[in-house]
């Protein structure tokens, strides 16, 4: 029989890729925001879970809203790695020191 | 071993193992490739959950949204990954250890965890029986009365990201000609013709 500890294993799992592979792939921010990705699908999978486990649907309301700023950000995201490929010709996170930050 | 169990078993190995491969992958294409598998047996384990709505918003928008976007933006970047990747080796073992530090202290939780005495009375949406109201249904009655605050302000996220995204890429190069429709509607007939009298075996 399937518990919710199953699913919090998959969860757990999941966000542990996500924060290696953040880790990683320390140049590629196409890659990194990939593992943003993954790292709020383990979330939603939590929330899911969570959600049917106890008969809520205030959980998969708020997955909702997960995906959403999920959705939001990957857009803001891919934009912003355009406009900084256009300038500077290439996506290194390295290279991003123009402001001087 | 039921069927049920077999299902979950096989959707929760293809996601992990989709998500490792996302991340450790040479070309990114193949990466936003398995980033789709992922999104596709997660919505699996939804739909063994009984999410099946959550399920579906999962393929039409990951899948069908974000990671079409991802795919375009990894095709026009003329960037050479190969390049990106040479260092990949160097910060293995750093990520390697974060990794294995993070999931054994979720290990940690796995084995004491425990839910809270009241949290069957604390639950903010009970949800209805299958046989009274389906998931979607009941998901619907309560994102449009109860959360229809929060609904707002999440089409306001995805307004401002949208408003944002195009702000950030839209460029106008000045070398391409454009129509400038004000003056086109202001150009005044009397102005711009004329009517010549030419006479016969004469130029103007």
């Amino acid at each position: 029989m399937i518990g919710l500890e199953h699913y919090l294993t998959v969860a757990a799992a999941l966000f542990v890729i996500g924060i290696f592979g953040i880790f990683v792939n320390r140049k590629n921010v196409i890659i990194i925001l990939m593992s943003i990705e993954l790292m709020l699908l383990a979330v939603n999978i939590n929330f899911v879970a969570f959600s049917s486990y106890l008969g809520d649907l205030a959980g998969q309301v708020f997955t909702l809203f997960v995906l959403t700023v999920a959705a939001a950000e990957a857009a803001i995201g891919l934009a912003i790695l355009v406009c900084f490929f256009r300038t500077r010709g290439s996506i290194a996170v390295e290279d991003v020191n123009v402001m001087k930050g | 071993m039921g069927f049920a169990d077999f299902a979950f078993y096989l959707f929760a190995i293809t996601v992990v193992t989709a998500g490792l491969f996302v991340v450790v992958s040479r070309n990114p294409v193949h990466s936003v490739l398995w980033l789709i598998l992922a999104f596709l047996s997660s919505a699996g384990l939804f739909v063994l959950l009984g999410a099946e709505f959550v399920a579906m918003l999962m393929i039409i928008v990951y899948v069908g949204a974000v990671a079409v976007l991802f795919l375009f933006v990894v095709m026009m970047l003329d960037v050479n990954f190969a390049e990106l990747r040479g260092e990949l080796a160097k910060f293995v073992p750093l990520a390697g250890l974060i990794g294995i530090v993070l999931l054994m202290e979720l290990a940690l939780v796995f084995g004491t965890w425990t839910g809270a005495e009241n949290a069957t009375a604390l639950r903010d949406a009970v949800a209805p029986a299958l046989e009274e109201t389906h998931n979607t249904a009941a998901l619907g009655q309560l994102i449009y009365t109860k959360y229809i605050y929060l609904f707002q302000a999440a089409g306001l996220i995805l307004l401002v990201a949208m408003i944002g995204a195009i702000v950030l890429t839209l460029r106008h190069r000045p070398d391409i000609k454009r129509q400038n429709v004000l003056s086109q509607i202001y150009r005044d007939p009397a102005e711009q013709m004329e009517l010549k009298d030419v006479k016969p075996g004469q130029g103007l």
